[in-house]
């Protein structure tokens, strides 16, 4: 199998794909991004925590027009996973509005982004239906 | 009038649109000399400059602005907050005079955006040949297009579908209706940079940007510049009776950022600072919601306006839809709101609209709106709102 490595460094890859956050220790505030302290309650003390890979669509957008090499139609989504909001792409779906709905119960999914030079895979993350 | 009230003495906007043979220093000196000169002043009057502009933020503009209309030595702040900046400019005018410091200061702002295109998102870089995690999320390659979207017609479609998500009713078409008010009311706005009448089907059958924003359900990039001089009730005092009956009274001037909750740096949170701004707004000119007889809010996309409804207390919460399915904010409604044609008609010069916004609601108070004047108007509202995010709300009341 080619090396992998993620899209992010909050995507956790192996058998059990699955998005990682920063949890602030004082307040539980969750965030993805390298932190300087807590945006919430200013404290500086994290825990990294497992984020559920399954989630609602809260919003969507399809976007038709965007920078040149981004392939369009393409849903994006905020997906609401057991409390903590995720933004991603929802894949292995139509990229319309009969198919893609508020609410809809989604599954977080894993999809080859390019390889590199070196023959390493990027792997990125989105969401599917869940149960197809 | 006390003392310590803050007055529009003078306001101007330019013709917002294409303005291929002016540079920024033109567009802003036409803002600022009609702004002087509606206001019976001159720039040596002036004891302050807040400047806006967002895209050459870097360049000075304020003293750019003195080298062409007056170098009088006093003090510029050049202010960049996104499409908040206009606002922003205004509120350091408003501040200064507020604190004593002059009783007389000056605001505009002004860009340069005509054939634009997408401000974010609308260029990706291409991937390197060797995977490199990078900045803070170690992002191996860029993430627009394959993590959600990062550009604005997207990004507001989901404030706006969010918003139904949670109390239901919104559609396409629904949206799409907002956008056919707001181009109706373009077109007794001369000044606005698109004044044509655009039917539903128009609308909904025009270019798909983001769904559920069509082109016509974004703000128009124009060029365009706006100004304002601001006295102190003192110093309105010591001038003509013309002067003081034409002033507009700020009631409120209101500056907010986003406190943080759960999802705001996943999806911005345009709702949680509109409605802090707003409520300390009332507050400060001691009014309500109901006061209100006219509204300029930031339909940056068709998708916004229905949230800012809420935001902004024009209805109860979670009764956007109804609110507007109502009529409520046709400019023959109950609560008229862009009656100038919004962002989505008359235009978005970025640091231009927060002032822009200013001189529609101050036009109508002084009952100088011609064709679209709304009869007997009193007292208005504006509000901008910038990503990042920071809010400014303006509450103006007409001269007693």
């Amino acid at each position: 199998m080619a090396k992998q490595i993620p899209l992010v460094d909050y995507l956790e890859l192996g058998d059990d794909p699955h998005l990682t956050a920063n949890e602030c220790t004082a307040c539980g505030a969750r965030f993805f991004d390298r932190r300087n302290a807590c945006a919430s309650c200013g404290k500086t003390e994290f825990n990294r925590v497992a984020v559920s890979t399954k989630g609602e669509v809260r919003a969507f957008t399809i976007v038709a027009f965007a920078a040149p090499g981004i392939p369009v139609p393409y849903v994006a989504a905020l997906v609401d996973c057991g409390g903590t909001s995720v933004r991603a792409n929802l894949i292995n779906v139509e990229p319309d509005p009969e198919h893609v709905t508020l609410g809809m119960s989604v599954s977080l999914a894993t999809e080859v982004v390019g390889t590199d030079d070196h023959g390493t895979e990027a792997i990125g993350f989105g969401f599917e239906p869940l149960g197809g | 009038m006390a003392s310590d009230d803050l007055w529009i003495l003078g306001i101007h906007m330019t013709k917002f649109g294409k303005h291929p043979d002016m540079d920024l220093v033109d567009l802003a000196s036409e803002a600022v000399l009609g702004a002087l000169s509606d206001g019976g002043v001159e720039m040596k009057d002036m004891g302050v400059i807040g400047a806006g502009n967002l895209m050459a933020a870097n360049a000075g503009i304020g003293q750019q602005l003195q080298k062409q209309l007056g170098q009088t030595g006093i003090p510029v702040y050049n202010v960049a907050n996104a499409c908040a900046t206009g606002a922003t400019a205004l509120r350091v005018a408003c501040m200064a005079v507020k604190a004593g410091e002059t009783d007389m200061g000056l605001a505009f702002g002004v860009e340069k955006l005509s054939g634009a295109g997408l401000l974010s998102g609308g260029n990706r870089k291409s991937d390197s040949g060797t995977w490199e995690p990078s900045g803070r999320y170690g992002a191996v390659a860029p993430v627009d297009g394959r993590i959600g979207t990062e550009i604005m017609p997207g990004v507001f479609a989901q404030i706006g579908m969010e918003y139904g998500h949670r109390y239901g009713g919104t559609s396409f078409e629904l949206f799409a209706k907002i956008s056919e008010k707001n181009h109706s009311h373009s077109t007794l706005n001369p000044l606005a940079a698109y004044s044509k009448k655009m039917t539903l089907d128009e609308i909904m059958g025009d270019v798909m940007i983001a769904y559920p924003n069509t082109r016509p359900m974004c703000s128009a990039n124009c060029d365009g510049a706006a100004a304002a001089v601001v006295v102190s009730g003192s110093k309105l005092k010591t001038l003509s009776l013309e002067q003081q009956r034409r002033a507009v009274k700020i009631s409120a001037s209101i500056l907010t950022t986003d406190p943080w909750e759960e999802s705001c740096q996943i999806l911005p949170d345009v709702n949680t600072l509109t409605r802090n701004a707003a409520t300390q707004a009332y507050e400060q000119a001691g009014i309500g919601p109901s006061d209100l007889d006219l509204v300029e809010l930031h339909d940056c996309f068709a998708t916004a306006e229905l949230v800012h409804y809420d935001n902004l207390m024009l209805c109860d919460v979670g009764g956007a839809v109804d609110f507007f399915n109502s009529g409520a904010t046709w400019r023959d409604g109950s609560m008229p709101v862009n009656v100038s044609g919004g962002l989505e008609s008359k235009g978005h010069p970025i640091a231009a609209t927060g002032i822009a916004n200013v001189w529609e609601v101050a036009t109508h108070l002084r009952g100088e709106a011609g064709d679209r004047q709304i009869a007997g108007a009193r007292v208005g509202m504006t509000h901008v709102i910038g990503l990042g995010s920071a809010c400014g709300v303006h509450i103006l009341e007409k001269a007693a």
